[in-house]
């Protein structure tokens, strides 16, 4: 499958990225690893007339401690987030969920920014962000901005980015000593490790892959933890205020069951590497 | 446009067209027709090769953004007529059977052993999670693999 015809320039830096961007307005992409757009492209689902290759930007690609947070770079790879010592440390919810993205070859080209700016609700970083309450950076004609992922993602594929934004950096908090716990549960289609449900917890915030148009938090689960239910019995909200799917994969109904069980065994799992218990 | 790229440590330039897909690049540019297309989807492994080392989906990557980067095909991997140790593994331990998914697969393995040159096989198979047989001769990869880690392959 071969992509309709378009222009292809390599940005040399973030600004002239966000020049071109702003130059060719509608018609043009950023591309990043790639995975997620040129698919689309292949299937003629997507079909911009400029693309605007990233890949020269090493400066996007860094993973830095700023003391209460971590901040990485835009075009940080899955393999470089998985591996990361320092992520492994803090925030190891984050560089296992990275682990489980696609697999090594996937890993070796796509990015946490291009996962997150694409905006599939099936994607597994969209949701563990949103656990983790990251902020997003973006960058635009005027200058960069900061937008809380709780405002990013506005429905299917769609962002809060403006056209011509370029996502660059993301900044998660570390989290609160009293909530370390941490899971990621999916379960997937076997090939190539798409979630049909997936659910991420860090202490008491509990989000869902897959569970409707955008990666939602799972509000329900949240306030029964807060007033003190045991995980099972929190676990049985999981579905409350979703609105999943149905495909050829899973029917609503079995996406619903998923999410309680997945949710049961999430919580059951960081209540155990919960430090003290 | 203009694309330079080093495939098996020869340098290539060549005129070709911007959305043109590295695995084409490979098979109708450089002449190289090891580097099968499979799927074509990102999902079978077909057409692995290695970017600067690391295993890469040449189906899911422009020709574009490989240029200025060094492509390994499995024609690159043998010195001197003598095969590399993952190539021998695979003849030992019969690896193959009709031999589809083998280019992409033996360029997997070889990523793996630089990440990991003593894997468990539990860490084989999931580390092959990106490659599938359609022969599901999965055992004797696995086999080929381990051997290859065993030789010191990495």
């Amino acid at each position: 499958m071969i992509p309709s015809a378009f222009t292809y320039k390599r940005a040399g830096s973030a600004e002239e990225a966000v020049d071109l961007a702003t130059e060719y307005g509608e018609d043009a992409k950023y591309l990043a690893g790639g995975h997620s757009l040129l698919p689309l492209m292949k299937l003629r689902l997507a079909a911009p007339e400029m693309i605007i290759d990233l890949s020269g930007l090493r400066e996007l690609s860094h993973i830095t401690d700023q003391g209460s947070y971590i901040a990485i770079g835009a075009l940080t790879r899955h393999h470089d987030v998985q591996h990361s010592d320092l992520l492994g440390r803090d925030l190891p919810l984050l560089a296992h969920a990275a682990g489980q993205v696609g697999d090594p070859q996937i890993r070796h080209r796509g990015t946490i920014g291009g996962s997150v700016a694409h905006a599939d609700p099936a994607s597994d970083l969209p949701a563990v962000l949103l656990a983790l309450d990251a902020t997003l950076v973006a960058r635009g004609a005027d200058g960069s901005r900061e937008i809380p992922i709780g405002e990013f993602f506005q429905g299917l594929f769609e962002t809060s980015l403006e056209p011509g934004e370029l996502l660059t950096e993301i900044r998660v908090p570390k989290p609160a000593p009293g909530a370390r716990g941490w899971s990621f549960q999916k379960f997937t289609q076997r090939a190539i490790d798409w979630a049909i449900v997936g659910v991420a917890v860090q202490g008491g915030q509990v989000s869902l892959v897959n569970m409707g148009g955008t990666p939602l938090r799972a509000a329900a689960v949240e306030a029964a933890l807060t007033e003190g239910a045991p995980p099972a019995d929190a676990a049985a909200h999981a579905a409350d205020g979703t609105n999943a799917a149905s495909d050829i994969r899973a029917s609503r109904e079995y996406r619903e069951h998923l999410a309680r069980v997945l949710t049961a065994r999430a919580l059951t799992e960081a209540a155990a590497r919960s430090p003290g218990s | 446009m203009k694309v330079d790229l080093t495939v098996n440590g020869k340098e290539i330039t060549a005129d070709v067209e911007d959305r043109m897909l590295l695995v084409h690049f490979i098979r109708d540019v450089a002449d190289l027709t090891a580097t099968n297309v499979g799927c074509d989807t990102t999902s079978c492994g077909a057409c692995t090769v290695l970017l600067d080392g690391e295993s890469v989906k040449s189906c899911t990557m422009l020709a574009a953004q490989a240029a200025g980067h060094e492509i390994t095909t499995v024609e690159g991997l043998a010195v001197d007529g003598v095969m590399h140790p993952v190539q021998r593994a695979f003849h030992e331990q019969h690896g193959l059977q009709c031999g589809f998914c083998t280019p992409g697969m033996v360029m997997a393995i070889v990523s793996l052993l630089r990440e990991n040159p003593h894997p468990t096989e539990e860490q084989v198979r999931t580390g092959l999670e990106g490659n599938l047989c359609r022969c599901t001769g999965y055992h004797n990869i696995v086999r080929a693999a381990l051997a290859a880690a065993e030789e010191g392959a990495a």
